[in-house]
């Protein structure tokens, strides 16, 4: 099996999950050249994301890349732990779709790429103060662009 | 060599959503495009973090909201993998039909601006003809037309009315007049040809690494259907066949919705023979509901049907068992069980109140649907309490829209807008 | 003239009639109540039998403009901007109660009513409304139209 190969080769840890889909950590050293490799046999990159853990682990997000083979038809799980402001390597000479699924994470959490083209903010506007899905980001707090003319909420 | 700034803005005639593309032009060629989108984020991520599993759902139709049935499925299947229940051989036939029939209005709903952009008013009018008498079957079943909520975690919220054979019939009817009409006006029509070949080509190569799934990976050649690579449901046990396109320009994502529309026809006759004889009820008397609490109050148990609202209609005790998996602690219980006995009313007291509650264990799961635009899925991930601690839902828009600047790059101006209909963007999907 | 002679309400009330039954209408369309809004607008609950079936899509030529779907905080400029180019005189209408007290989305994103933006004369509530609501909403609009004073003297 192609992933029990790689899994050996680049010293993995695999994780248990609920569902049939093969998933492991990967540490931030050889993170590019696992991808490197990965790229002759997925072919399409599906959903970069993070999940925030404050206060709860010593590593604050953990970023979760999903990639999908249709030669062997599996998906794949890699996850990777890092610190608040530290940097990961850009996928977007790889996969091109990565270019804005990155600026999508930067914009939710504040996770910046190196090597990235084009690092702006995608969903929200210029004006807005804060990376909203961090947990330590309150629900309600707006940064309105006009002046309104009555209380926002009474 | 001089070019012009040109901004299609936020509020413009197509009837897709807003998305503002700044482009610079060359007398009418485009040659540079960028794309910006964000005018309909709602917050949904960050607000299921703070909502129970069940007052997520409603939030879940208003994503992709021309095929809602689809995004419940996708929601409902993603909980009941973290659960591990099962659910009956019935709800699971059930969600087949509701599922495709969504899947029907959003390729009706994507078709009718296609024509109308291109100058074809009429085109635009039968399909909406033909979507409202399929929203005339959504409502008789689950009480509303376009945000349903109709497929919950752990089954169905009801069965089907006495009408329902006739009222799915003709609509089916009216759908193929309606694609048989515009194949009619459309598909050898030399304008529409001309202004739909070979606009805005995309090779098997870029669609894979831009991350194209669905109709639009379809129609350039490449055989991916998550139905049959990963089938879930009954799928691979009825018959259908997925239609494939050559060359990947406009008119052929055209063809390949129009054709899926027929291939989803046969799917729910097929799937409707397997659940025509209906739920299996039994003719006893009926006994009103203030007849049953006095018999009560004197101590006596009245072991007769109750007679409930008519908006309560499909979920009587007697079929509920059908419709709905029997696993006490994650289920709320019937609706007579909750009127008369006080075990329901405490079971339905502890899966409604904040603080108690249905908790999965800790863990995280993704499962994977056919949606109408490609593959559809929610990633959720669980500490063990009432509330979801992530969750996330992988759009196939947004990969798709990535290459919405490329796409357009060389052409004119007027070819803009047919394109941008082509790939049928959704706003609440792509913004969340 | 003095205000209110029998000369001037005749005139007043033909002038109501001529506009309430020639409605240019321009839908700001966004999100899930644009389905609904398309229904009413097609053959099966038309609201061309009402004189409003036309849709002007400039700001300039338009009468009544139709608030469709939720309005966030980076479309908020684009609304105000759109309302300040209508010229005189215009009616705002409120399609969904997203646009009424921001709807299920109590966050940081979604502005909670646009009367916090542009004042409002009707308001349709329903999540999304069926097409009989819709039509209700636009009778209403129609007796506001009726009823509305002009101004006859010169001074400002």
């Amino acid at each position: 099996m192609v992933i029990e190969k790689i899994a050996e080769k680049y010293s993995l840890n695999k994780i248990n999950t609920s569902d049939e889909i093969p998933s492991f950590y990967c540490e931030r050293g050889k993170f590019i050249s696992l991808f490197n490799e990965l790229k002759d046999e997925f072919e399409i990159l599906l959903d970069i994301t993070a999940v925030d853990f404050l206060g709860r682990r010593n590593e604050r997000f953990d970023l979760v890349y999903l990639l999908l083979s249709l030669k062997n038809k599996t998906r794949l799980r890699i996850k990777v732990k890092i610190k608040e402001g530290e940097k990961l390597p850009s996928l977007s000479k790889l996969w091109k779709n990565a270019n804005w699924l990155e600026r999508e994470v930067y914009d939710m959490f504040g996770i910046e790429f190196e090597g990235h083209p084009d690092l702006r903010r995608i969903l929200l506007y210029p004006e807005f103060e804060g990376h909203p899905l961090r947990k330590d980001y309150p629900l309600k707090k707006s940064h309105p662009r006009l002046p309104l003319l009555r209380p926002e909420r009474e | 060599m001089e070019t012009m700034l040109l901004n299609i803005g936020p509020s413009h005639p197509a009837m897709h959503g807003t998305i503002q593309i700044k482009v610079e032009l060359d007398g009418e060629r485009v040659i540079k495009a960028d794309v910006e989108i964000g005018y309909l984020h709602r917050g949904f991520e960050k607000t299921a973090e703070n909502r129970s599993y069940m007052q997520v759902l409603p939030y879940t139709d208003r994503l992709n909201y021309v095929s809602p049935l689809l995004n419940n499925l996708a929601y409902a299947m993603a909980v009941e993998k973290l659960l591990g229940i099962d659910v009956p051989p019935r709800a699971k036939w059930l969600r087949m039909i509701f599922g495709e029939i969504s899947r029907i209005t959003d390729h009706l709903t994507c078709i009718a601006p296609i024509g109308m952009e291109l100058g074809a008013f009429t085109v635009f009018l039968y399909m909406i003809k033909a979507r409202e008498f399929l929203w005339d079957v959504l409502d008789a079943t689950t009480g509303a037309r376009l945000t349903t909520s109709y497929i919950r975690i752990g089954g169905v919220k009801a069965d089907v009315p006495d009408n329902f054979e006739e009222l799915l019939k003709k609509a089916l009817v009216e759908v193929r007049k309606a694609v048989k009409d515009v194949h009619g006006l459309l598909s050898k029509n030399p304008i529409f040809l001309k202004r739909t070949r070979d606009i805005a080509v995309v090779t098997q190569a870029e669609a894979l690494s831009y991350g194209f799934t669905g109709p639009v990976l379809r129609s350039t050649g490449y055989y991916y259907d998550v139905r049959k690579a990963f089938p879930y449901l009954y799928y691979n046990e009825v018959d259908f066949e997925v239609p494939l396109g050559e060359r990947g320009d406009n008119y052929d994502r055209f063809m390949v919705r129009m054709q899926e529309i027929e291939q989803s026809v046969r799917i729910i006759e097929q799937a409707f023979k397997k659940i025509e004889k209906g739920p299996v009820k039994s003719e006893d008397e009926v006994v009103e509901a203030y007849e049953a609490i006095k018999a009560s109050h004197r101590g006596k148990y009245l072991d007769k049907k109750l007679e409930l609202n008519p908006n309560l209609e499909g979920m009587e005790k007697e079929i509920y068992d059908q419709i709905m998996a029997k696993v006490p602690q994650y289920i709320l219980p019937p609706k007579e069980d909750l009127y008369r006995t006080i075990e329901g009313m405490i079971r339905h007291f502890k899966l409604i109140m904040s603080g108690h509650g249905l908790r999965p264990p800790e863990g995280e799961v993704y499962v994977p649907v056919e949606g109408g635009n490609g593959e559809l899925g929610f990633y959720i991930v669980s500490d063990g309490s009432d509330r979801p601690y992530r969750l996330h839902l992988r759009a196939p828009v947004f990969s798709i829209m990535s290459a919405l600047g490329k796409m357009i790059e060389g052409h004119y101006v007027a070819d803009v807008i047919p394109t941008f209909a082509s790939i049928n963007m959704i706003g609440g999907e792509l913004d969340r | 003239m003095r205000e209110g002679n029998f000369i001037t309400t005749t005139i007043e009330s033909l002038i109501g009639w001529a506009r309430k039954y020639s409605i240019f209408q321009y839908p700001f369309v966004t999100a899930c109540c644009g389905m609904e809004y398309m229904a009413a607008a097609a053959s099966r609950f038309d609201i061309d039998r009402f004189g409003a079936g036309l849709t002007r899509f400039t700001p300039r030529q338009a009468d009544v403009l139709f608030v469709v779907g939720t309005i966030s905080h980076k479309l908020a400029p684009v609304l105000k901007k759109v309302y300040d180019q209508m010229t005189e005189p215009k009616w705002v209408v409120a399609f969904g109660t997203c646009t009424i007290s921001g709807g299920l989305y109590d966050n940081y994103a979604a502005v909670q009513g646009i009367d916090a933006i542009i004042p409002v004369d009707v308001y349709i509530p329903g999540c999304p409304p069926r097409p009989e609501t819709v039509l209700d909403g636009l009778m209403k609009l129609q007796e506001k139209i009726q009823k509305e004073k002009q101004k006859w003297s010169l001074k400002k």
